[in-house]
């Protein structure tokens, strides 16, 4: 795909690379982590402030995004002794990470404050299920709400999946390939000591495990992990001061949406996803096109969620995301590998912020695979990608994350390294 | 006033002040299937607004619309999440795209009606039926009933339109 016109769109392009993510934190993956969303979050947010190299004090602005099923900021900042210039908590899931970032950006260049983190802390398993099951899935149905759940048709993987299975109707999309988008995944979490599930997987292993919602298997479905994600925001002209090379933000699109957001479905086609409309602000925001992306971060709450994406954002045509699951493009060592901690469906479920910590991660060229720490405190990669090896993208310059809310609403970064 | 009642277990319930609700449900519970018609540019709507998603006029008026069309997508539940559907499982959820309105506003749209799979008589399909249907069977509209005042629009098979010789079906069965 030729870069985009430079055409002027949301974000002025005097704003590219003027800010950097430059602290990025997480605590462990787990189920049942025996903690509040509230120790959850402080912990990464501590980790985020280490890893930047500042001290949590320095943190003046806060934001973060949960489906009331986590902890407001005004809990956090003083737990970690910061006294705040500007916070806002969101409702939001998946299109939140990046979405939240811009916001970041946009205060910070409004000149609220000086260095934004943003948090998600959840218990997504042994609290409030993402998977839909628990307390949540009794509620009683109310109002707009009859034309969906009262029809058993509540969970994220039942909403999606009219979605999915018209795309294997229209371009004879096959589950043997939507499968290799577990398997990819399963083998970079392989090399990433953090993954919750390291264990890597087949396509039969994904065809034989059960049907959830047909056409989904359980294997196409992300896994349900306790845990919190933060990062740090602020001047790229700051981060020098700071631990570590910058990710500088490119970029961004955020909840950028297809028609009739009530009931997406009503406006076609419907294997069309947000992306498709976010196409069009992300690239000429961040000046460059798909073919400069060395890595992709596309949410993968389910196999098919990545593959939509990456079609619609115009890295392969419309319709032929199976054959580019499949080409080995996605793959550690291949052109664009995506998902390189094992994402959603491996690592754990974060909504979105681990993909970003990841490419960032990758930007820095330091990843935390179980290569050997040399005298500098850095990681020799060997770019050895065979099961417990490296997880390092080679020369790894520019990266883009594809967030996913719904079909309909979709957010996105370009980043690059500083 | 407000509607409320008890399906498979669930409580369904329309606040009072939702009219737009109260209204497209009133006609259902008399099984009529009645949609807004945009007064200013003459499109029908689904689900239930406030105003027309295509001009964003305010004005509509109720009109009663024929269920019958074509399955646009499906899904089939093996797994329920509400414990509701436990017992009912695979239970599969249609998007209809009905005949009327179809290919309006642009080729890629049509009214694209929501409903459970049932028998005739709106009670939810048994495995044998679930497995004859898929994108492009043609369904007609039938109402589950779940108290006085509130019924559900559902899904049944067109026992009197030309069927396709096999729907799509979800490859690997
Ligand atoms: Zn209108």
């Amino acid at each position: 795909m030729p870069l985009p016109a430079d055409t002027d769109v949301s974000t002025p392009k005097f704003l590219r690379d003027k800010y950097a993510i430059v602290g990025i934190g997480e605590t462990t993956y787990t189920r049942g982590s025996d903690k509040t969303t509230r120790a959850l979050g402080t912990w990464a947010l501590r980790n985020a402030a280490e890893d930047a190299g500042i001290k949590t004090s320095d943190i003046d602005g806060m934001l973060s995004y949960s489906n009331n099923d986590s902890t407001s900021a005004t809990f956090m900042a003083g737990d970690i002794g910061a006294r705040l210039n500007f916070y806002m908590d969101c409702v939001g899931g998946g299109s939140s990470t990046e979405a939240l970032i811009g916001i970041a950006i946009g205060v910070m260049e409004a000149g609220l404050c000086n260095c934004v983190a943003l948090f998600r802390a959840m218990n997504g398993f042994s609290q409030v299920r993402i998977g839909g099951t628990g307390a949540r899935s009794a509620t009683p149905v109310g109002g707009d709400m009859l034309h969906s759940r009262a029809y058993g048709w509540q969970s994220a993987g039942q909403m999606f999946s009219p979605t999915f299975m018209r795309h294997m109707y229209e371009y004879g999309t096959r589950p043997e390939q939507v499968a290799m988008v577990k398997v990819v995944h399963s083998e970079h979490a392989s090399n990433n000591p953090k993954a919750y599930y390291k264990k890597r997987y087949t396509v039969d292993d994904v065809l034989e495990s059960r049907i959830i919602c047909k056409p989904l298997h359980l294997l196409d479905c992300c896994v349900e992990t306790d845990n919190a994600t933060a990062i740090i925001i602020t001047r790229a002209d700051r981060a020098k001061d700071m631990r570590h090379t910058p990710a500088l933000i490119r970029g961004i699109a955020g909840r950028c949406s297809k028609p009739r957001m009530d009931m997406h479905y009503q406006a076609g086609p419907i294997s069309r996803v947000g992306g498709y409309y976010a196409k069009d602000i992300l690239w000429p925001n961040a000046g460059v096109g798909p073919e400069d992306i060395d890595a992709t971060g596309a949410y993968d709450a389910f196999t098919f969620t990545s593959m939509l994406q990456l079609e619609d954002y115009g890295f392969c045509k419309k319709g032929e995301s199976g054959d580019y699951v499949s080409s080995g493009i996605t793959r550690l060592g291949g052109r664009r590998p995506n998902n390189t901690s094992g994402g959603h469906l491996c690592e754990g479920y974060t909504h979105g912020m681990n993909m970003v910590i990841e490419n960032v991660r990758q930007l820095r060229h330091d990843v935390d695979d179980s290569c050997p720490v040399g005298a500098d405190g850095k990681r020799q990669h060997t770019y050895d990608y065979r099961e417990g090896g490296c997880r390092q993208v080679k020369d790894i310059e520019v990266t883009a994350n594809l967030g996913w809310a719904n079909p309909m609403t979709g957010s996105a970064m370009v980043m690059r390294r500083g | 006033m407000s509607i409320q009642g008890n399906y498979l277990g669930m409580s369904l319930s329309i606040d009072d002040l939702d009219k737009e609700n109260l209204t497209y449900f009133a006609h259902c519970a008399r099984h009529g299937f009645h949609l807004q018609k945009c007064d200013d540019c003459g499109l029908l709507r689904y689900p239930p607004t406030t105003g027309c998603p295509w001009c964003s006029s305010p004005r509509a008026t109720w009109t009663g619309v024929e269920g019958k069309g074509e399955v646009h997508s499906y899904e089939e539940v093996h797994h329920a999440i509400q414990p509701a559907f436990k017992a009912h499982t695979p239970y599969m959820v249609l998007l209809v795209d009905l005949d009327t309105q179809k290919g309006q506003p642009s080729e890629f749209e049509a009214l694209r009606v929501v409903g459970n799979l049932t028998t005739q008589d709106g009670v939810l399909a048994p495995p044998e039926l679930v497995r004859q249907v898929g994108i492009g069977t043609r369904v007609r509209l039938v109402f589950s009933d779940v108290s006085e005042g509130l019924s559900l629009p559902q899904w049944a098979i067109d026992t009197t339109a030309k069927q396709p010789d096999k729907p799509w079906r979800y490859p690997q069965e």
